[in-house]
């Protein structure tokens, strides 16, 4: 590319929108988050600088602890479980399938709903008394499950949400994933012999791996971040939520409701570091199980 | 002789039975992923006594649309209509202008500090969102955008994801194109306003809804950014039910349905481009 003098003044002008756009809402206020996880602020008064007593008290605190448990546990569950039924029924409808738009929109529809509304709707469904998976329970003779009340409970039960609402999303990744593996290949195996299990495991698995460790990536990212669903579905009603509270929802409750700014900060940046440490064992990981062409 | 055998057998062997395996696996798949959204229609429109009756039932005997109105009134969702729609609009505009100049920028002009200024989008966009918010309510408090539809837009006014994706999206157009260009004069900003851009419809389309999509779904800061409901957005307007009608189930799924329809109205109509649209941000980011 030849470089033209006015390049420099083009080249710096059409970025910097964006780039001043991103320096003072993102990465200043990132610099400020950083800092403000040494200070104590109740957002009214100035800041006070504490140093690490907010670390300290963090990881002194067996509600962190405990809700850094929580967390990881709902990304245990909703991570393998959304990439796994998303991953099934891209492979099903991979074939020839007739009506397959109709399927993928079908599939895809919770992503166009807001979390807080699908929270919403299956605060209901997991309602103890009248909800309709107790009912249905109830019919084959398991007793009603506290499902949002019970402290253990309260994590599967946003996980299976998790799992319902992001599985279309996976399968249209993944869907697009399959598409790129040649039939070809296929055929061969057929050809020696080989049955749909070894197809599966041994072409399918292998080819699509690279969007299966992108979902499986981004999905863990979800999952670290996630409040919108434990807010709506459990907020501050239920005594027992406190026992399995996201890190993102304690953030949230120290920021803007106890108005420990400089706790919650130190809380967000637990979490980034959490969400840095598993990306980069993903990543690490990676090499071992993905392949690429 | 046999002939009603050897027929019925031929029909037999046609029937791939894998395939109607498959099709069963994935019609109780759809209906799987519908029931939720179905429950939620039929509880609407149900009297609170027949929707908390055990058993249940599963159509309403009676519909109550007075759910719809007692919904309708329990939030101010015309302001709340208008709200979504106006952030998302504004969003939609100062992202595409903001992410395709600098997009095209990154991708195709040199200048000096564009790999320095390169990473600070890499960096926003591995950070979680949470991350900025305490500072970002602050600086809107300063600026005394809070409780107004300002205040909602300000965090999402320029999208660090969104500049990747035109990046990525004009690195893949043949640079003869450009050079064709040059040759006869066109000065970067005609290059980027009357050559790229026509030739970006697909991707800013995708931008567009992905735009839409995470302003619509956020939650957290638009609960902060407004303190009265009548200055949220859909989202974070529902989610406030979730106290006071926390019983009245009816009614609730009324609202939650009346908060949905404009997005599935939307995405019945565009399905094809929001599926291709996030697919391909997806593979692409």
């Amino acid at each position: 590319m030849r470089r033209r003098e006015s390049d420099i003044m083009w080249g710096l002008l059409m970025v910097s929108p964006a780039i001043i756009g991103l320096i003072i809402l993102n990465i200043i206020p990132f610099l400020n988050s950083v800092s403000l996880s040494f200070m104590e602020h109740d957002g009214l008064s100035d800041p006070i600088f504490v140093g690490l007593d907010n670390y300290k008290r963090m990881l002194e605190s067996k509600e962190v602890v405990r809700s850094v448990g929580s967390t990881l546990w709902y990304a245990l569950l909703s991570v393998p479980g959304g990439a796994f039924f998303g991953l099934v029924f891209a492979v099903l409808l991979n074939d020839k399938i007739k009506g397959k738009g109709i399927f993928r929109t079908v599939f895809f529809s919770p992503m166009v709903v807001a979390p807080a509304a699908i929270a919403m709707i299956w605060k209901w469904i997991f309602n103890t008394d009248f909800g309709i998976i107790n009912y249905i329970l109830s019919i084959v003779g398991i007793d009603k499950i506290k499902w949002l009340t019970t402290p253990n409970m309260i994590i599967p039960s946003l996980a299976i949400v998790t799992i319902w609402s992001s599985m279309g999303y996976n399968l249209i990744i993944l869907l697009a994933g399959l598409q790129g593996i040649p039939d070809h290949y296929y055929e061969a195996a057929s050809i020696d012999g080989a049955s749909p299990f070894r197809k599966f495991f041994s072409i399918t698995v292998p080819l699509v791996s690279p969007m299966l460790f992108f979902v499986l990536v981004t999905s863990m990212m979800n999952a670290i971040k996630q409040f919108d669903l434990f807010y709506v579905m459990l907020g501050s009603t239920s005594p027992s939520a406190s026992k399995a509270q996201t890190l993102l929802y304690l953030f949230y409750n120290y920021a803007f409701r106890m108005h420990e700014k400089g706790y919650a900060s130190a809380i967000v940046i637990l979490a980034f570091i959490i969400l840095l440490l598993i990306t980069a064992f993903q990543f690490w990981y990676e090499k071992k199980w993905v392949h690429y062409e | 002789m046999d002939t009603t055998n050897n027929k019925h057998n031929k029909l037999l062997d046609t029937i791939d039975f894998g395939k109607v395996i498959v099709y069963i696996v994935i019609i109780i798949g759809c209906i799987s992923m519908l029931i939720p959204f179905i429950w939620m229609i039929l509880t609407a429109f149900k009297g609170y006594g027949e929707a908390i009756s055990i058993p249940p039932t599963i159509f309403p005997k009676e519909i109550k649309w007075s759910n719809f109105k007692e919904a309708w009134t329990s939030l101010p969702f015309t302001n709340l209509y208008y709200n979504t729609f106006m952030v998302i609009l504004i969003r939609i505009i100062t992202t595409l202008i903001t992410s395709s100049l600098a997009g095209y920028a990154f991708a195709r002009i040199n200048f000096p500090f564009k790999k320095l200024l390169f990473s600070i989008v890499l960096i926003q966009m591995m950070l979680p969102p949470q991350i900025f918010i305490i500072p970002q309510y602050t600086m809107a408090g300063k600026l005394g955008i809070l409780n107004s539809i300002l205040g909602l837009v300000f965090p999402g006014i320029v999208s660090a994801f969104g500049v990747f994706l035109m990046v990525q999206h004009f690195k893949s157009i043949p640079i003869e194109l450009e050079e064709a260009a040059t040759l006869d004069g066109c000065s970067r900003f005609t290059i980027y306003h009357k050559i790229m851009l026509p030739l970006s419809k697909s991707s800013l389309v995708a931008l567009s809804i992905f735009t839409a999509l995470f302003a619509y779904k956020s939650l957290m800061w638009p609960l902060i950014s407004s303190v009265q409901v009548e200055k949220m957005t859909l989202t974070a307007g529902i989610a406030t039910l979730k106290g006071q009608y926390d019983t009245n189930f009816p009614v609730n799924m009324a609202a939650s349905f009346i908060a949905m329809l404009p997005m599935l109205i939307l995405y019945g109509i565009f399905q094809k481009h929001f599926i291709k649209g996030i697919a391909f941000t997806g593979t692409k980011g």
